[in-house]
């Protein structure tokens, strides 16, 4: 959780945004952004509605392409990437509104999070017996430690659609999981959930940055949830940096309590 | 009391992911298999491998294929009766330019050949969606079957503008051509629909079909966890119009004999198969052989009941056959939208709690 800032110093910068300039048409939805996030710690963003976060997860995992700035990623500049070539690059992450792949049942929805940990071409596949079945069964075995690690054992054959808001979360945590990221974003994992449910989330949140070591991008509007979980946070208001710092640094910031905290827009 | 799971423990994960993962379903595959083999060629009739068996096949074939584009990959084709006259012309040009080659290797490689012009036509699918879609490869089925006609060196300038098959011996029996033996002709596209159903299921379990469902069920979704959108519809593309090619060249070579491609390969062939998918069950591969079943034998045998039980004159009834099997199909769409496949399912969920559902 929150590590000495020292600490951080000397871990490095898996990804650095800068001067990111990004809009539709006329709209603006992000000006000149730059942050960094350091390897294996939680990062937050927060901001009112409509201020730009997700618009800026889909830059960093390659939906939206920005018309400045640059992307450094693992101590390279990235240039533009459609989104599954990004995957192969170690970043996965869940979806404001749950996109889960509603005709599949949990373990297939999660089994196809491993897609790039998997090789056998179409012949093998076609053959089944062999090789593909081989590949197949290893990396049934890994998804079934997620499924251990999420406690979702019992709902494993269910198809998604039929579970409730709550699990469906769960599951695309579990799906973004299973790719082994090196950078999970996730965007509003706690929207709609009551409190236990947002506890779980976070201990399995918390849970997956110590055991694994994955660097963590959030969005949550949940302060509390912030605070209690995030190294550092970055503020933003119509589509600027209004504040970067510790949680504590963030919610004593004048800027940050007027644009954000104190007064709702 | 005797269709049950329990104490029928998986104890590895291959186990998990078999076909037929309860004992009984296993026993009646095997038992299917038996039947269809070796007890159906004893006692098929010429007519029976004629009207029912042989046609059956060769449909399942290609409602099998069209299922993979429809019912997995959610992409709409309405141009199946194209790319089974692509399979057709392509069998006719090689039996006819390559007299040695063995029926085997043809059929594959028409299908071959129709995967790569179907791959072609599913580039489209990368830029439109649903109905525009459907509307594309409505286009292609009309510039296939157009093309096919137009260019006489597709038919060897033959005069008529018909394809016919050559004759053609497997294992010292004939199988297509006017002397072909029916039944062997019913064995022949039986190991091919039974080896692509297993090829189906195959491609459909692995890594391959679950980029297909997950382009099918959230295209975005699927692209950030690595799925290409590109390569995962084109190899939609590929591997349902190789079916279709296949199901188009067993279609000419062993069930017509002879073909004419406007007539034999028209836009209603596009509809038929999609009919099938949608009865038997999108995105389920037991679904096309009962989707197939439905739509081969409802005519065979109103025609039965219809001209031989009750004395109506041939034409009446079938006009009377068009209304009662379009009846069905609507019936069928608003009781179960899912598909006989579904409402096998049902039943058997029902038949594994029996006799004590709560
Ligand atoms: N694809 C798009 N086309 C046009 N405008 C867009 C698009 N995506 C985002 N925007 C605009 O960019 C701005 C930022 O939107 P964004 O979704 O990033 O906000 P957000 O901070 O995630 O808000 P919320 O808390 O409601 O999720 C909004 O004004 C939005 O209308
Ligand atoms: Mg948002």
């Amino acid at each position: 959780m929150s590590e000495p800032l020292q600490q951080m110093e000397a871990a490095s910068k898996l990804l650095e945004l800068k001067n990111i300039d990004l809009s539709f048409g006329g709209v603006k939805a992000i000006s000149n952004i730059s942050f960094d996030v350091m390897e294996g710690e939680v990062r937050a963003i927060i901001g009112p509605n409509g201020a730009g976060k997700s618009s800026l997860l889909n830059v960093i995992n390659g939906f939206y392409h920005p018309q400045q700035g640059e992307i450094w990623f693992d101590g390279k500049q990235r240039h533009a990437m459609k989104p599954y070539q990004i995957a192969y690059q170690g970043i996965a992450r869940t979806f404001q509104n749950i996109a889960l792949f509603k005709g599949m049942t949990v373990l297939d929805n999660i089994m196809t999070g491993r897609f790039t940990h998997m090789h056998k071409n179409m012949f093998w596949q076609a053959l089944w017996k062999g090789p593909a079945e081989k590949e197949e069964i290893e990396n049934r075995e890994f998804v079934e430690h997620i499924i251990d690690f999420l406690e979702i054992q019992a709902i494993r054959k269910t198809p998604v659609g039929r579970l409730p808001y709550g699990l469906q979360k769960r599951v695309e945590l579990g799906r973004a999981l299973a790719a082994q990221p090196k950078m999970l974003l996730l965007d509003e994992p706690m929207a709609g959930m009551n409190v236990e449910e947002k506890e779980d989330m976070c201990r399995f949140i918390l849970d997956v940055n110590d055991t694994f070591g994955t660097t963590i991008v959030l969005i949550e509007h949940d302060m509390g949830v912030v605070m209690d979980i995030a190294d550092r946070v970055v503020v933003l208001d119509y589509g600027r940096k209004i504040g970067d710092g510790t949680p504590d640094v963030v919610r004593n910031d004048q800027t940050v309590i007027d644009a954000y905290l104190g007064v709702s827009h | 009391m005797f269709y049950r799971e329990s104490g029928d423990f998986k104890k590895t994960y291959q186990k998990d992911n078999q076909t037929f993962p309860i004992k009984f379903d296993r026993w009646r595959y095997y038992f299917v298999m038996l039947v269809a083999f070796i007890v159906v060629p004893m006692f098929l009739t010429d007519y029976m491998a004629n009207a029912v068996m042989t046609p059956f096949l060769v449909w399942a074939i290609a409602a099998l294929g069209l299922n993979i584009l429809v019912g997995y990959t959610g992409q709409l084709s309405l141009g199946t009766g194209g790319f089974m006259a692509v399979g057709a012309y392509a069998t006719y040009k090689l039996m006819t330019a390559f007299p040695g080659m063995d029926m085997v290797s043809v059929v594959l490689l028409s299908g071959l050949i129709t995967a790569v012009v179907g791959a072609l036509f599913g580039l489209p699918s990368l830029r439109i969606k649903g109905f525009y879609l459907a509307v594309a490869t409505l286009a292609a089925q009309f510039f296939l079957v157009w093309l096919l006609n137009k260019v006489p060196w597709f038919y060897n300038y033959s005069a008529s503008g018909q394809i016919s098959a050559p004759q053609r011996e497997m294992f010292g029996v004939i199988i297509t051509g006017p002397h072909a033996t029916p039944v062997a002709g019913y064995l022949f596209c039986l190991v091919f629909a039974v080896g692509l159903a297993w090829v189906a299921r195959n491609l459909t379990r692995g890594r391959l079909g679950r980029s297909w469902m997950a382009i099918r069920d959230m295209d975005i979704a699927a692209e950030i966890i690595g799925v290409n959108p590109l390569a995962a519809k084109l190899s939609a593309f590929a591997v349902s119009s190789f079916f279709v090619g296949i199901a188009g060249s067993l279609f000419f070579s062993v069930y017509l004999g002879a073909a004419e491609v406007t007539e034999a390969f028209g836009i209603s062939v596009s509809f038929a198969v999609l009919f099938m998918v949608i009865i038997g069950g999108l995105g389920s591969i037991f679904g096309s052989f009962i989707g197939a079943a439905f739509m081969v034998l409802m005519p065979v045998l109103l025609k039965n009941i219809l001209v031989g039980g009750m004395g109506w004159p041939t034409d009446l009834a079938a006009h009377f056959e068009f209304i009662i099997v379009g009846g069905l199909i609507l019936i069928f769409l608003i009781v179960e939208p899912h598909g006989l496949a579904q409402m096998a399912r049902v039943l058997k969920e029902k038949l594994r709690l029996w006799p004590f559902p709560h």
